[in-house]
Parts: structure tokens; C-alpha cells; sequence
């Protein structure tokens, strides 16, 4: 090395030369956020504590354009006695009985995924198990929620093979269960590809863990990887300002997930919860040491010391705000007492897993940071990460919107003759958003664990906790882009009644959400309309059927140039269920089983998937909302589920029911028969009723022995039904009497074909 | 009266608690064995389980048979104690020469995860006396690199030496030479296979409970054999 150290910018220093120009402005800070910083500090920052408070008051640290909207979900959150940790920590936690609780959090990881598919996906996994894990929890299965840009465009095939193996790498190596999740093309998300982790991890009530740092003289110990150049965003301008354009390279780059070292992170933290052996314990995910250290502290309300230099680093010749401010992944933050220090060490070294003692909890209220003996930084922690910046962007209903929602997909032309509806039929089933995910889900390992009942392609995921009881939850995560493009509120209504609606048809009940709400710049007022209103539907809904808001994410500026994706609001729900065994599987399976739709259909083709593959429309309203009804369906469900009524039930989503039945057919190779009813036989009906996204749907299958029972109880709580048809083993084929017959081996051939041949 | 079946954690195992499910629910009595600890604990059968063993670097298997209880299991195995490697298992066995040949990165290139026909060809093993010669079972396959690679003559030797045990039916998921899924020992004592009958043990949790007869087998032959 021949270039020489630059002599490191200190407090010392920062309060002689208040003159010093620093460069605010590329690291993303408002001149007025500068000077708030200055204020805060009474003198300039440091480098190293510019470079804290650019990452920690970035939007994706702060969210300082969301917070004033995502208070609803506080605010209106319907009373529950099993929220044990709220909103604002690493993850919620719910009670779900018999002393075990659940934490499970959605985040995404989409610009790291568009740059470095696999690493950035690999990454997304990584980050959001560490989140459950830090919770005290053991993290027991992922999901993926996925969203690309034209299945056929050329970079989509660069994007998603990519993207699939790296959350199937990641979360199979850490023998996590994936059962389920969202594939979604649309070339909106072109550019701009959304890839959302779900975690859910378990854990006893009371080995629930916080992230305060408390007790004065308590160690701070760094676990896990050493420290590089990895995830360093804007702080490499730092760099750049501070060196001659030949000095060492400082560009930054995307994290680089082990998840070995993440495995034995995991074994060696859960083994350290369970000895109690630590006070608090935070992860490094974004911000790194910068927002572990500071979300500790302010936590704790306690002061803190850190030495830069017992660090670990992977290249010696780091800078301190590089140190601060990297995203080398697999690394944990753990508060311990001096007396538990040692066995914490050996506890560690059990494991292989590198453990450092890099500073402690002091009294008063300053983190004080240095390097080889200098003060680099000495701030109130909670400065950085409470107290950022907050914004009332302005809000603005898209200029287009009302052109929009007066061009309905219901006027478009529709097939007129059966052999028309039969093509539509083969051809939605074989279109890329309705097609088998299987070429993906067989890339995710299932089966890890033992404990998993339900995984893709059913409706939801469900876990078995306890094989005594057979207590157990389930997972559904869901959004729908176009719906949201054309009445975000409703959007996203209609994303969480999909999701309610996933978990009970599994008999499942849901009680609680987490949320990530993929958005364009909150710069666009109508973006941050669309965000506003799309809150405001998410909070409304969950108030109105008692769910909380467990916690999410937000991620903000997925846009290219000035086309943004589609307000994609992520609900992720859990449910739970009393014993497993009882669940309600999908797909149709023993002959001579009445078919029975739940809800009502209406002639509702706008936003719908119909529209979008056969004529490549999005324009109207989206189906109407009947939260009520949502419940309802949701009772009748799980009644029927508890009480053994069920053999099988499918939700009607995208495709509507001809998807449902496609699938339904499918799972076990068992044809059925559908009679239309007699109000939808004329004209183009039938097309209505197959084809129609209607919300608040789902069919069932009921032994013919328990059908008048299940009916009546429909009847009696008001609930809409009606007997579409039977359950034909023998046929090996879907037949819609007296329109068409489609053999089973020729829908298969259809349906499973799509995703292989466009990236096998 | 039962016996005691060992399950190896090596950092990095993933299916060691499905293993060892398997071995209860067959009526078994679990042992859980620590990598670095060179002491089987008086077991009588030991299951190297699947996972990603020190991360598969290097190559799958091939740092965990240097484990201090590896060079235990080995001798064990020579001595006729039966050893199964399932998946990662599989290629530890491999790895340690108590089984030829070697796993291979799939033809496809993917890690696949899918229900998997299998014939039982070999039902005399200590692993597999409970199936039927040509019995079909139906259990998971999930691996990255599953692919069984052996040259011509130690295929042709394994085969006319009834040393296959489970070939792969209605399909190959990753491209094993002349679909071989699972081999043996010349004692037939140990077993590797790459599809995971722990994961086939109950009807909740799996596509069938095929898998259970392999840990009932060892527990029968063993229960006998005192």
C-alpha cells in the first residue's frame, strides 16, 4: 500500500473548523438536514458522523416521508390481547397460545436484486431472518413475494433465474421451509423488479428479546462475519471527496450472503437466548454498525462506547465511516454483562462463530465512537435514530386517474362461442401470471424441518408448531398492482381481503398483518397520493376485520425515470389454527363431491387478469369491496373446516374461477363437471361467470353426506352459494356442460409448461 | 426393547431433526451426536442426515468426513454397524470411501424439491428389509447436486452385485447415472441415498409415509439380531 493514511477527520477537529465544506448533498442530505445536524451537534459533523446521519436519515432508514401515514396502523389498530411487541421493533410478536408467541415480518430487498440478482435476493433472505431471529425467535419457514417485468422480455431472463435461486440458496442452506409466496410479471416492474422476504420464527413467550442496551458497564459484543467493503452506498462519496482520483478504488457493492455463517449464527443466538446470556441483541442489516449501535442506545436511553479498531475487519484498510457503515451481512450486536462475557466467547467459539467485545454501555445519553484513539464520533443516539426528519409530502390524485377508470375492461370484446371460451381458457391457463409456479417453487426446499403441512401451490403456507396439540399458523402473502394502479384504496383492500381470504380457506383464522408497500418516488405527489390512500385502505381493513399491524416495511423510489411500477401494497397475514390435522387442503380429490361457490359474482372484468392477457388493458374500477362479506366467507370457512365439513377449498383471486377450477383439477389429476346456473347461460355468461375477479370467493368440495348441512349453514348466516357441479374422477377432464370439455392432459400441458420454457 | 439410533449434527445439518423424528416415530430411541465429539454414545445405527455440512464448500461432504466422529462411524461401519447417509448423508459416505462413486451438480443446473417415485431394488439391506423387492414408494427428492456419477465398471459392478438399492422412476430429477437413487455396502449394512424418507414419515407433513419402513427396518434387524 503505498498511499498514505489521511489523517482522520475528529470532533476534536469538526469544532475548530466549522468552515470546512462538506458534501451534504451527495450523500442525500437537505441543506436543512445539514443544518439540523449542526444544530443537534452545536458544530459540523465529522465525516464519519455526516456519513451516520445521511444513511440514518435516508428514507429507507427513516422513513420520513411515510411515517406521518403509516401512524394510522397505531391508531386504528383493533385491540388485541395477543400483540405482545408492536410496530417500531425489528419485528411484531402475537401471543398464539399455550406460552409461544410468533414474530414474522415482509421487506423487501428490490434495488440489490435488480443490480445482483442472486446476491441481492440471497441477501433479502438473510436480512429478514436475522430480523426474526433478534426477536428471540427461531425462525421456521420464508416466503417470497416476486414481481418481474415482462415474462418475455430479455432482461427479465436475466433477472429472475437469478433471483429465484438466490432465495431458494439462502433459505434452503439455513434448512428454512419456503411455502409460498408471489410470482407476478407485468412490465411495469420492469427496471424495477420487487422481491419481498417474508420470516415467521417461534419462540416461548418468555425468551422474547429486545434490542435496548441497558446496564451501565455492560459489554457490547459484535457476532458473526468480519467486517468489508460490502453494501457501502453513499458513504464511498465520502471517500471520493476525501482522496485523489488515484488513490484505492471505493466503489461500493452489493452484499455477499454466507448463509453457513448465517446458520451458525442463528444456533449459536438461540443458544445464547436460551442460557439468557444477553441483555439486548439487535442485527446489522442496513445502516450496519451505524444503526445497530444508535437503535441500541436510543433504545436503552443509555450512552454507549465503541472502539472502532477492535472491529474485524476483512480488508485493513477501512475508513471509520466505512467501518460504520457497512452491510457485510450475517453479523449480530449482543448487549452481555462482564460476568457472562467468557461464557458468551465460548459459547460463540462452540459454534465457530467470531465474537468481539467493541465497546460498552455507558451512562448519560452520547455515543462516543473512536478510532485508534481519536474521537470520530460523539452524538445523542437517538438524534440519529428517532429523531430524524419528518415529511407532509404533498399529495395529488394522479392527473390520468379519472381517463382511466372510465375506460372498463367490461366494454372490451369478450368470446362469444364456446369454442372462443374454451381457447381463453387454455390460453389464460398457460399465461405466465396463472400458469404452474412449479418451475419456481421446485428450486425452494419444502419439506425442512418436518413440521410443514401446507406449501405452494396451495393457498397458504401452514407450519405445525406443536406436534402434541397439532396447534398451528398459516401464512398467505398477497398484493395486486393493477387493482391498487386503479384505486389504491381499494387496492389495497383488496390485497388484504385476498390474503384473509388465503388463510381461511385453510380453516385457518387470521389474526395478524405485516405489510410491505412497494412505491414510486414520494417526490410525485400523485405517488404519494397513491401511497396515502393505500395506507389509509390497509389500516381501514384492518381495523374493520381485527387484525393489527404487526410491523413492514416501505420501500419508496421503485421507478425508472418517471414511469413508476404500480402502488404494490404486500399484505402478508397470519393465521392460526387449533390442530392441524383439521386444515382444509386445496384441490379436488374424492369423486362424486359437490362443487359449491361461496359469494356472489357480478359482471367485474376491470384490472382483471383477463383483460390484461387477452387485451392487454388495465382501465375501470376494481371489483367492490364487502369487508363484511370477507368475514363472513372467513367463518363459514373455518366453521367448516373445525367441524370436518370440507374436503377441499380454493379461493377465486386472479382468473377467477376458471383459475381456481384449473387448479383445483390439476393438483391430483381428478376432473370435475360444472353446470352453470341458470341466471349465468346466456350470451356471453358464461364467460362472466368463469372469467369475472369478483372479491370475496372461493369454492369448496363437500361429501355429498355433509352437503345439506353445509348449505344450511351457509343459508342461515346469509352467506351466497351455489352448486356448480361434482367432482368426476373417472372424465380426466374439465367439462363445462354444455359449452366444452377440456381433457385434464391437455390442461396440464398447458398450465405447466410456461415458466420452463421461458427461463428452464 | 428397542434400540438406540444416533443422528450426526455437523454445523451446517439441516435435516437432523427430521432424522431423528423419523427414528421416534419408528419406535426407536433418538441419539443426537455432536460432529466434533469423537463418542457415538454406545448407539447401535447411525443416520448421517441431509443439510449442507460446513456449507458444501469445497464440495459437498467433503470437509465433514474429516469430523472427529467420522473416523468413529467409519470404523463402526467397517465393523457391520449400519450407517444411512440421506442426501448430504449420501455424499459423506461417498466421501469417506464406505461408498463409491460421487454426487454431482445436476444435469438441470437447479436445486430441485419434488415428490419422487422410487423402486426399491435391493430389499435386503439392513436399511430396506422392510420393502418389497420392486415395491414403488413415493418419497421427496431436494437437492443441488444429486447427479450419481461412478465410472462404467463400478456401475456395472454395483449393479450385477445387487448393490443398487432404490432406483429413481417416472423420472430422473438430476440426471444419476442409470437412475440410480440410493447404493450399498458389499454387507449391505451401509446405505446412501439422495431422496429424503425422513420427510416421508407422516401423512400431514408429507406426500406419503413410505419413508418410515427404512427406519423400521434397521430397528427390526437390530431388536432381532440380540
Amino acid at each position: 500500500m503505498t498511499t498514505t493514511e489521511p489523517a482522520v477527520d475528529t470532533v476534536g477537529k469538526a469544532a475548530e473548523t466549522a468552515e470546512v465544506e462538506q458534501p451534504y448533498g451527495e450523500l442525500g442530505l437537505k441543506e436543512d438536514e445539514y443544518l439540523r445536524i449542526r444544530e443537534v451537534l452545536g458544530r459540523r459533523p465529522t465525516q464519519t458522523e455526516l456519513a451516520m446521519y445521511s444513511i440514518m436519515w435516508s428514507e429507507h432508514c427513516s422513513y420520513k416521508s411515510s411515517k406521518v401515514h403509516l401512524r394510522q396502523f397505531g391508531e386504528k389498530a383493533p385491540k388485541s390481547d395477543r400483540m405482545l411487541v408492536g410496530m417500531g421493533e425489528n419485528a411484531g410478536v402475537v401471543d398464539v397460545g399455550n406460552g409461544l408467541a410468533v414474530t414474522f415480518k415482509v421487506e423487501s430487498h428490490n434495488h440489490p436484486s435488480f443490480v445482483e440478482p442472486y446476491q441481492g435476493a440471497a441477501t433479502g433472505v438473510g436480512g429478514i431472518v436475522r430480523d426474526i431471529l433478534t426477536m428471540g425467535a427461531r425462525p421456521i419457514a420464508v416466503m417470497d413475494s416476486l414481481r418481474f417485468g415482462d415474462a418475455e422480455h430479455p432482461d427479465t431472463r436475466r433477472v429472475l433465474p437469478g433471483i429465484v435461486a438466490g432465495v431458494g440458496g439462502y433459505g434452503n442452506s439455513l434448512g428454512l421451509p419456503n411455502i409460498g409466496g408471489e410470482v407476478v410479471f407485468d412490465p411495469v416492474y420492469q427496471g424495477n423488479p420487487l422481491v419481498n422476504a417474508l420470516c415467521v420464527g417461534v419462540m416461548p413467550v418468555d425468551r422474547i428479546q429486545t434490542s435496548a442496551s441497558t446496564g451501565v458497564g455492560n459489554v457490547v459484543v459484535l457476532l458473526g462475519a468480519k467486517t468489508g467493503r460490502d453494501g457501502i452506498g453513499g458513504v464511498s462519496v465520502l471517500a471520493s471527496a476525501t482522496f485523489d482520483a488515484d488513490g484505492p478504488a471505493r466503489r461500493p457493492s452489493v452484499q455477499v450472503g454466507d448463509p453457513f455463517a448465517e446458520k451458525l449464527l442463528i444456533e449459536s443466538c438461540l443458544e445464547l437466548f436460551d442460557r439468557k446470556l444477553v441483555v439486548g441483541i439487535q442485527d446489522l442489516g442496513g445502516a450496519g454498525l451505524t444503526c445497530a449501535l444508535t437503535e441500541t442506545a436510543a433504545a436503552g436511553k443509555s450512552g454507549m462506547r465503541a472502539y472502532l479498531e477492535r472491529v474485524p475487519l476483512r480488508e485493513q484498510t477501512m475508513e471509520p465511516q466505512e467501518i460504520l457503515a457497512s452491510e457485510s451481512q450475517e453479523r449480530m450486536l449482543a448487549i452481555v454483562t462482564p460476568e457472562n462475557l467468557p461464557e458468551v466467547l465460548a459459547l460463540a467459539e462452540k459454534w465457530g462463530v467470531l465474537a468481539t467485545a467493541i465497546g460498552e454501555v455507558t451512562d448519560g445519553d452520547r455515543l462516543v465512537v473512536s478510532w485508534n484513539d481519536e474521537i470520530v464520533v460523539d452524538v445523542p443516539p437517538a438524534s440519529l435514530a428517532d429523531e430524524g426528519p419528518v415529511y407532509e409530502r404533498p399529495l395529488h390524485r394522479p392527473a390520468d386517474l379519472d381517463l382511466v377508470q372510465a375506460d372498463r375492461a367490461e366494454t372490451l370484446p369478450r368470446p362469444s362461442t364456446v369454442d372462443e371460451l374454451r381457447s381463453t381458457l387454455l390460453t389464460m391457463a398457460a399465461s405466465p401470471n396463472l400458469s404452474s409456479r412449479s418451475w419456481v417453487t421446485e428450486q425452494y426446499d419444502r419439506y425442512v424441518q418436518g413440521n410443514t403441512v401446507l406449501a405452494q401451490p396451495d393457498d397458504t403456507g401452514m407450519i405445525r408448531l406443536d406436534e402434541e396439540t397439532g396447534a398451528g399458523i398459516a401464512l398467505a402473502t398477497d398484493a395486486n398492482g393493477r387493482f391498487a394502479r386503479l384505486d389504491p384504496y381499494a387496492g389495497a383492500q383488496l390485497a388484504y381481503a385476498e390474503a384473509y381470504r388465503n388463510v381461511t380457506v385453510s380453516g385457518s383464522t387470521p389474526i395478524a398483518v405485516t405489510n410491505c408497500l412497494n412505491f414510486g418516488s414520494p417526490e410525485d405527489p400523485a405517488v404519494m397520493w397513491q401511497f396515502s390512500e393505500a395506507v389509509r385502505g390497509l389500516a381501514d381493513a384492518c381495523q374493520q376485520l381485527g387484525t393489527p399491524v404487526t410491523g413492514g416495511n416501505v420501500s419508496f423510489y421503485n421507478q425508472t425515470g418517471t414511469q413508476a411500477i404500480h402502488p404494490t401494497p404486500v399484505v402478508g397475514m397470519l393465521g392460526l389454527i387449533d390442530d392441524v390435522a383439521r386444515r382444509t387442503p386445496t384441490g379436488f380429490r374424492s369423486d362424486g363431491e359437490s362443487i359449491i361457490l361461496l359469494g356472489a359474482t357480478a359482471e367485474e372484468l376491470s384490472g382483471s387478469e383477463w383483460a390484461w392477457v387477452t387485451h392487454g388493458h388495465l382501465g375501470g374500477v376494481p371489483p367492490k369491496v364487502d369487508l363484511d362479506r370477507e368475514r363472513l366467507l372467513g367463518e363459514v370457512l373455518v366453521a367448516g373446516s373445525r367441524d370436518g365439513l370440507l374436503s377441499s377449498a380454493h379461493d377465486l383471486s386472479e382468473g377467477g374461477l376458471a383459475q381456481a377450477l384449473v387448479e383445483s383439477v390439476l393438483r391430483y389429476d381428478t376432473g370435475a363437471r360444472v353446470v352453470l346456473p341458470e341466471e349465468w347461460q346466456e350470451g356471453t355468461n358464461p364467460f362472466v361467470f368463469l372469467f369475472s375477479e369478483s372479491a370475496h370467493r372461493a369454492i369448496v368440495t363437500v361429501p355429498r353426506s355433509e352437503e345439506l348441512r353445509f348449505t344450511e349453514m351457509c343459508t342461515a348466516r346469509r352467506l351466497p352459494w351455489q352448486r356448480i357441479g361434482v367432482v368426476d374422477a373417472e372424465a380426466k377432464a374439465l367439462e363445462i356442460q354444455d359449452a366444452f370439455t377440456v381433457p385434464l392432459t391437455e390442461l396440464r400441458k398447458a398450465h405447466e409448461g410456461t415458466l420452463g420454457r421461458l427461463f428452464g | 426393547m428397542t434400540a438406540r439410533v444416533g443422528v450426526v449434527t455437523f454445523p451446517g445439518s439441516l435435516d437432523d431433526g427430521d432424522a431423528l423424528r423419523g427414528i421416534r416415530l419408528a419406535g426407536g430411541e433418538p441419539v443426537q451426536l455432536w460432529h466434533a465429539d469423537a463418542d457415538l454414545k454406545g448407539v447401535d445405527a447411525v443416520v448421517l442426515p441431509g443439510g449442507f455440512s460446513y456449507g458444501d464448500y469445497l464440495r459437498a461432504g467433503a470437509i465433514a468426513r474429516f469430523a472427529p466422529v467420522m473416523e468413529k462411524i467409519v470404523d463402526a461401519a467397517n465393523g457391520g454397524m449400519p450407517v444411512l447417509g440421506i442426501c448430504n448423508g449420501f455424499q459423506v459416505l461417498c466421501e469417506s470411501h464406505l461408498l463409491p462413486g460421487a454426487l454431482t451438480r445436476n444435469t438441470h443446473l437447479h436445486f430441485r424439491n419434488r415428490d419422487q417415485w422410487l423402486k426399491v431394488v435391493n430389499a435386503s439391506t439392513m436399511w430396506t428389509q422392510g420393502y418389497e423387492t420392486a415395491q414403488e414408494i413415493l418419497i421427496p427428492v431436494k437437492n443441488g447436486e444429486g447427479c450419481y456419477v461412478a465410472d462404467e465398471r463400478t456401475l456395472d459392478m454395483l449393479e450385477s452385485n445387487g448393490r443398487v438399492v432404490f432406483r429413481y422412476v417416472r423420472g430422473n430429477p438430476n440426471g444419476s447415472a442409470r437412475d440410480i437413487a440410493g447404493i450399498t455396502n458389499e454387507r449391505g449394512n451401509v446405505v446412501g441415498l439422495m431422496p429424503h424418507p425422513e420427510h416421508a414419515v407422516e401423512e400431514l407433513t408429507g406426500p406419503s409415509v413410505d419413508g418410515l419402513a427404512i427406519f423400521t427396518s434397521v430397528l427390526q434387524r437390530l431388536v432381532t439380531a440380540r
